[in-house]
């Protein structure tokens, strides 16, 4: 029973979703009931997946041969430790955007549980499957469900910035499935275990075409995870969307990071002959130059969702870069470092993406958007936007709170001690000085940037903030339980990774371990029974 | 064969990215329509070009697998061409939703300011 639960991330908001879709949208309690227990059982599943993951030790990987075909012909899912935090991440930020969700945004249109479903269940098949192909359909999956997310509660805006984001995807999807056929045309394979055996063997001729298609993959996952020259789109859909949506999209552009981690990792690391290392340069250019282009826009940003977006391409910019050392040979500390990082800044630009409504509400900044919604659905002039008001209870204290959740966000974001932020850059910088060997130039103006981007953040967030809590003289609307609830789990959830601090570099460290292991991924996909065990010590034994 | 196969192909994507970077919402669709067309394409000729062989292998028996055509490709084709027509058809909806927002069918939303 328990091998089946590799597949149970994808089954459970699978299911959860298309039965939401035969209930009348008026039922909302229920669908919003249904959704909670289906992102509790997830929730459930990624952690005990992360368990026996960390129980195996650094070699621990798992396989679920679908239909029980054997590999290569079968579409495999793979779990390890890279795949089990990432599901875990998933989870807690998918659980914590539904129930901020509960209080207002759920009504402002329809479907809006199911599409939150199917979104998870992409990014939960993205994150574990073995496959190209299925990569491509799971990104597909939740693409789609990202759209109807993103025009979710409708508005000019809105639809202006789905335009171009959905654009922008469809062209991506395109590049995606360039990519994939120009791979399969020249390896004859799309499982990514049995590609990292055949990379090495192909011919010197045939290279150029493979890398290639490589390229091309990379240029589709570099748009998803918001690079440089390809995230122009991105701010713009991230703060039109809705504040619960823009939540978990902070973890989207995450599965574009995933990717390149994987495959690079897995194809091109250190030993793999002649394309070692290949495309490392680029990344570390393109992550510089996202960070680059992040610093500009926080300083020229005048609200908070906009900020929030620009310190989502920061922080997958500062992993990408530090991909592109790591592939060019950089030593794992700083990529473990790097996972830390991703993983507190992933919590903390989701955190702040829940903060933003509460805080400018002040401002007329929701009330003119559902004013705006009330419009278009036809529902009349003012009495009914009145009437939008949040569910539940008040807060008590509720701005004292929501300053202090802010003030927390801004410390991780920036980098200060003692949050997650300021141990993940630190370990980065220590990493790098002790690496600063090679490619010095490189190594430096990571480092500069690094700390600059802490000084920039702290100054832009500095700015709202004192614009929000000092600025306005008027008595504050109240702030709901609802919607601070799930920012003050996000951010206790913070807090508690920088206590327990050495128990998850323990684990991004072992990530990493198995990620430089080419092997085990390599040559398990190949033994794995055709029954399928759970995930065992070693269970991938080399057998060329 | 293979010459005009690769040479639709080229028209195809050519055609598709002039009309992807004009600025009406119409030229664009119609452009991601053909880019996905030449996509689909290429995906099918990357299973080798094959006149008149099936792509299903009989059951039982020695087979010779250079007498039949590649069958992956032509299922990633049919994926393919399924998942490009549903986002197509939603990005209409989207774009048709633009239009009534904004009144124009520029894909800024706005026309460009007369110089």
């Amino acid at each position: 029973m328990i091998q089946h639960l590799i597949i149970a991330p994808i089954l459970i908001p699978f299911i959860a979703g298309a039965l939401m879709l035969l209930y009348d949208d008026r039922q909302r309690a229920a669908k919003f009931w249904l959704s909670l227990v289906s992102g509790g059982l997830l929730l459930l599943v990624a952690i005990r997946l992360l368990i026996e993951a960390k129980a195996a030790g650094s070699g621990g990987i798992g396989f679920y041969l679908l239909g029980n075909w054997a590999a290569p012909m079968a579409i495999v899912l793979v779990i390890d430790h890279l795949s089990a935090m990432m599901l875990v991440l998933t989870a807690t930020l998918g659980l914590a955007s539904l129930i901020y969700a509960r209080a207002v945004w759920h009504r402002q249109g329809q479907h809006y549980f199911s599409l939150f479903q199917f979104l998870l269940m992409g990014l939960n098949g993205a994150f574990l499957t073995g496959d190209l192909f299925n990569l491509f359909v799971f990104f597909e999956v939740l693409l789609a469900a990202s759209y109807g997310l993103m025009l979710h509660g409708s508005g000019q805006a809105r639809v202006r910035a789905g335009l171009h984001y959905i654009a922008v995807n469809l062209a991506a999807s395109l590049l995606f499935l360039l990519g994939v056929s120009l791979i399969y045309g020249v390896s004859g394979t799309l499982n990514m275990a049995h590609l990292a055996n055949l990379v090495p063997q192909i011919p010197e001729a045939e290279q150029p075409l493979l890398k290639m298609g490589f390229a091309l993959l990379g240029i589709a996952f570099l748009i998803k995870a918001g690079a440089w020259p390809l995230s122009f789109w991105l701010p713009n859909a991230y703060m039109s969307a809705a504040a619960p949506v823009g939540a978990v999209f902070a973890i989207l552009t995450k599965v574009g990071v995933y990717a390149i981690l994987r495959l690079s990792m897995l194809l091109f690391a250190e030993d793999a002959t002649t394309m070692a290392g290949w495309g490392a340069q680029v990344l570390i250019l393109l992550g510089l130059a996202s960070i680059t282009f992040a610093l500009f826009g926080t300083l020229a940003s005048q609200s908070l969702g906009r900020i929030a977006a620009y310190a989502v391409i920061l922080s997958s910019g500062t992993v990408l870069a530090v991909i592109g050392f790591a592939l060019a040979g950089g030593g794992g500390w700083m990529l473990t470092a790097a996972l830390y990082y991703m993983i507190g800044s992933t919590l903390a630009t989701g955190a702040l993406f829940l903060l933003v409504e509460p805080m400018s509400r002040d401002d007329g900044g929701i009330a003119a958007m559902l004013a705006l919604t009330a419009e278009i659905y036809g529902t009349g002039k003012d009495d009914n936007v009145g009437a939008e008001t949040p569910d539940g209870p008040a807060m008590p204290a509720g701005l004292t709170l929501l300053s202090v959740c802010f003030g927390i966000c801004v410390l991780v974001l920036s980098g200060l001690p003692p949050l997650p932020g300021f141990i993940g850059k630190l370990g980065m910088i220590q990493a790098a000085l002790a690496n600063a060997v090679a490619a010095t130039f490189l190594i430096w103006s990571f480092i500069a940037l690094l700390l600059l981007s802490g000084f920039v953040t702290i100054i832009a967030l500095a700015r709202i903030g004192i614009q929000t809590f000092w600025g306005s003289d008027e008595t504050a609307s109240p702030v709901m339980a609802l919607e601070v609830a799930p920012a003050l789990v996000l951010i206790a959830l913070l807090g508690v990774m920088s206590i327990k601090s050495e128990a998850v570099l323990r684990y991004t460290g072992n990530t990493v371990e198995a990620l430089e292991d080419r092997s085990r991924y390599a040559y398990g996909v190949f033994s794995a029974s055709r029954t399928t065990a759970p995930i065992l010590p070693g269970a991938g034994e080399a057998q060329p | 064969m293979e010459l005009t196969l690769s040479f639709a192909i080229g028209v195809l994507t050519a055609s598709g990215i002039w009309l992807l970077l004009r600025p009406r919402s119409f030229q664009v669709i119609i452009g991601l329509c053909l880019l996905s067309y030449a996509v689909n394409l290429f995906i099918f000729s990357m299973g080798r070009l094959t006149l008149g062989a099936p792509a299903i292998m009989p059951k039982g028996g020695f087979i010779d697998p250079t007498r039949y055509a590649d069958p992956v490709p032509q299922a990633l084709v049919l994926t393919a061409i399924v998942i490009s027509f549903a986002t197509t058809a939603l990005f209409l909806v989207v774009m048709i939703a633009a239009r009534g927002f904004t009144g124009t069918d520029h894909v800024d939303g706005k026309e460009r300011e007369p110089q």
